[in-house]
């Protein structure tokens, strides 16, 4: 059993939903990530999605580009990620550890190097935006046999047939993007995204996450309710962006625990 | 290349294309091929687009000997497909028309597009103002700046330029935001892409509308000359001009196809944007994959021409495939030997072109010099420069 789906049945006997932050590798230093990092599961984070810095992140609002931007200007790439993966690994054995990225820096060190790099930090899964499941079919088979989860989008767009399809590649959990539109976007209609969320989970038993959207904790409290998970991104970075170095832990546990709190 | 059949159902050219997207954006694209598949072949859409062409556009463009250039280099002889004469002062037009006419049959109320060097705004902001859309062109910031007549162009035509600062704030950074945009607006919105990039079915459907250039100038060149070219010679950035052009030509084995990518400050310097010439690794960007400038951990780097139209870090799919398969041959040629082609053809033939056609040009004059006098090289002449006159100016040093 995987460590996601492990955090997901530990949760569910509890009855607690899953939060998992989303922070950019090296935003806004690569001593700072490594804090963060730490600091997120204190402050009651289950699972961490670390997000893989690029030069043109297509799906991503502006409040995740600039954090692209900061970790590039800093030189962390695909590789330095890995590095500050393997050393949160080495001081959390128990946190699951997602990257998510984009197919183009995978793609340049190559599927070996990668599955290397996965394993020697002991990552437990990945989210590929630009990856839909017709064209990863290779890559999604390589993550399976290496026990890594293939996490894969769901849109308020797909259909319920492409839905089916999806969730046979699947691992790990579903992540279900609450709206049309980029990461950090405003106003998700919350009866709607239950709907679709009803709708996947009627689908599939793996559970069901909710993100692009979620920024306050009455939208995380009103989402949970109904998912397994809730990904909270854009709204750490702004607190990132807008702390220094002495506040910038507090002000991220501050959020962190706000929402934990709410779910 | 017998029976050249390209793309597959999915998109691929080879190991080129696809469809490397959010999950958000696939239905729309899945809508989209429905769409352009049943009106491809539909004689209404067909009449009306080849309407729009001749009397909105001003086609076909005519093919014309440049006899004095020809002398000048004393070789082979070398004709122009004179694209620069369409509405808005390229080739970009075909295929916005096209597009924009599916967008009105999708019944989209609103289309957006990227822009570099703004010829492809211009023409969708025209074909815009033509059929009653709303129209949004992203351009980069830096772009905004060195192509300001052709902004101000879009304006009068009613639609909005939206400045973008991400990143390098240029051509691939538009696109960036233009699928950000697409995303968000999916329901009402139609993406009129400007080159033979992004995501299946795109590569196609723009080689497709801009094909008509290929096979005007087969006629063209039958009645004029009587035979076909021994070279076909066109400029490439993301390569929609020369797709239109080669892509016909493809089953005539005895005509060469030549791109010419731009070698800004030279190859060796990396300072270019010639990811084909230079052998670039193979990487994944809006919506496809190709030939791509990045760095050894696939961040995409910045690329270097004096023309904006040329200035991107990848390449239509579909080239990848040609230059693979050996069907095309691509070579770059420099700044320099650009502008100097530039200037060559203002003064031998009256004609001012652009200056990512000027590349074309200059690499055309290198060729016939080494070709007999018997010998026929066609060059597409995809554009006008008159909104590069202030750059070359600039480099001269001159304020108008």
């Amino acid at each position: 059993m995987s460590r996601i789906t492990k955090t997901f049945s530990l949760l569910k006997s509890k009855n607690k939903k899953a939060l998992i932050p989303f922070i950019t590798a090296g935003d806004p230093s690569v001593e700072m990530t490594k804090k963060i990092l730490h600091q997120l599961v204190e402050s009651g984070a289950d699972m961490i999605e670390l997000g893989i810095p690029f030069s043109d992140p297509m799906a991503d609002g502006p409040v995740i580009q600039r954090a692209s931007e900061r970790a590039l200007a800093n030189h962390v790439g695909i590789r330095k990620t890995f590095e500050i993966a393997k050393e949160f690994r080495g001081k959390d054995q128990n946190t699951p550890l997602i990257l998510m990225g984009y197919a183009n820096p995978i793609e340049a060190i190559g599927f070996d190097e990668f599955l290397r790099l996965c394993k020697e930090a002991d990552v437990d899964g990945i989210i590929t935006v630009d990856y839909p499941p017709e064209e990863s079919k290779e890559y999604v088979a390589k993550l399976k046999e290496n026990d890594i989860d293939a996490i894969f989008l769901l849109a308020p767009t797909t259909e319920k047939e492409r839905i089916q399809q999806i969730i046979k590649q699947a691992t790990g959990f579903l992540y279900y993007v609450s709206l049309k539109g980029v990461t950090g976007a405003q106003n998700i209609d919350i009866d709607q995204v239950k709907h679709r969320v009803a709708e996947i989970k009627s689908l599939s038993d793996l559970p069901v996450g909710v993100g692009f959207g979620v920024r306050d904790p009455e939208t995380a409290k009103a989402v949970a309710s109904f998912s397994d998970a809730i990904v909270i991104g854009s709204r750490i970075i702004q607190e990132i962006e807008k702390s220094d170095e002495n506040n910038m832990l507090e002000n991220i546990a501050k959020i962190i625990k706000s929402i934990r709190e709410a779910i | 290349m017998d029976n050249y059949n390209f793309p597959d159902q999915n998109g691929h050219f080879g190991p080129y294309g696809g469809t490397f997207v959010a999950e958000t954006l696939i239905e729309a694209l899945d809508e989209l091929k429905e769409m352009y598949n049943q009106f491809k072949d539909d004689k209404e859409f067909l009449d009306e687009f080849h309407h729009d062409l001749k009397h909105f556009v001003g086609r076909p463009s005519p093919i014309y000997f440049a006899e004095r250039l020809t002398h000048k280099i004393g070789g082979a002889k070398i004709y122009f497909k004179r694209e620069d004469l369409n509405h808005t002062g390229a080739h970009k037009v075909n295929n916005t028309v096209g597009q924009a006419l599916l967008a009105k049959k999708m019944g989209k109320p609103r289309v957006i597009a990227e822009t570099g060097a703004g010829q492809h705004g211009v023409a969708t902001a025209t074909i815009a103002a033509r059929l009653g859309l709303e129209c949004v062109v992203y351009m980069g910031s830096e772009d905004v700046k060195r192509q300001s007549p052709n902004v101000y162009r879009m304006k009068l035509l009613g639609a909005t330029v939206v400045p973008v600062e991400s990143g390098s704030k240029t051509l691939k950074d538009a696109l960036n935001e233009a699928l950000r945009d697409w995303v968000t607006n999916v329901s009402n919105t139609f993406y009129i892409i400007g080159t033979v990039a992004g995501p299946h079915p795109y590569p196609m459907m723009v080689r497709d509308f801009n094909s008509v250039v290929g096979k005007e100038a087969i006629g063209q060149m039958d009645e004029l000359v009587g035979k076909q070219p021994d070279a076909v010679i066109a400029c490439v950035g993301g390569g929609s001009n020369a797709m239109g052009i080669f892509y016909p030509y493809i089953p005539y084995k005895e005509t060469r196809l030549i791109g010419v990518e731009a070698a800004g400050h030279g190859i060796e310097t990396g300072k270019h944007a010639a990811p084909l010439t230079a052998n670039s690794p193979v990487g994944v960007l809006h919506g496809n994959r190709t030939y791509m400038m990045q760095n050894e951990e696939g961040q995409i780097i910045e690329t270097h021409s004096v023309s904006a139209g040329l200035d991107y870090p990848g390449v239509g799919p579909e080239h990848s495939w040609l230059k693979d398969t050996g069907r095309a041959e691509y070579v770059a040629v420099n700044d320099d030997e650009a502008l100097a082609a530039f200037h060559n053809l203002c003064k031998t033939e009256g004609i001012i072109p652009a200056l990512e056609t000027s590349h074309a040009i200059a690499y055309a004059e290198k060729l016939a010099k080494e070709l007999p006098k018997d010998k026929t090289i066609l060059v597409n002449l995809s554009g006008r420069g008159d909104k590069d006159i202030n750059t070359v100016a600039d480099i001269a040093g001159i304020k108008i």
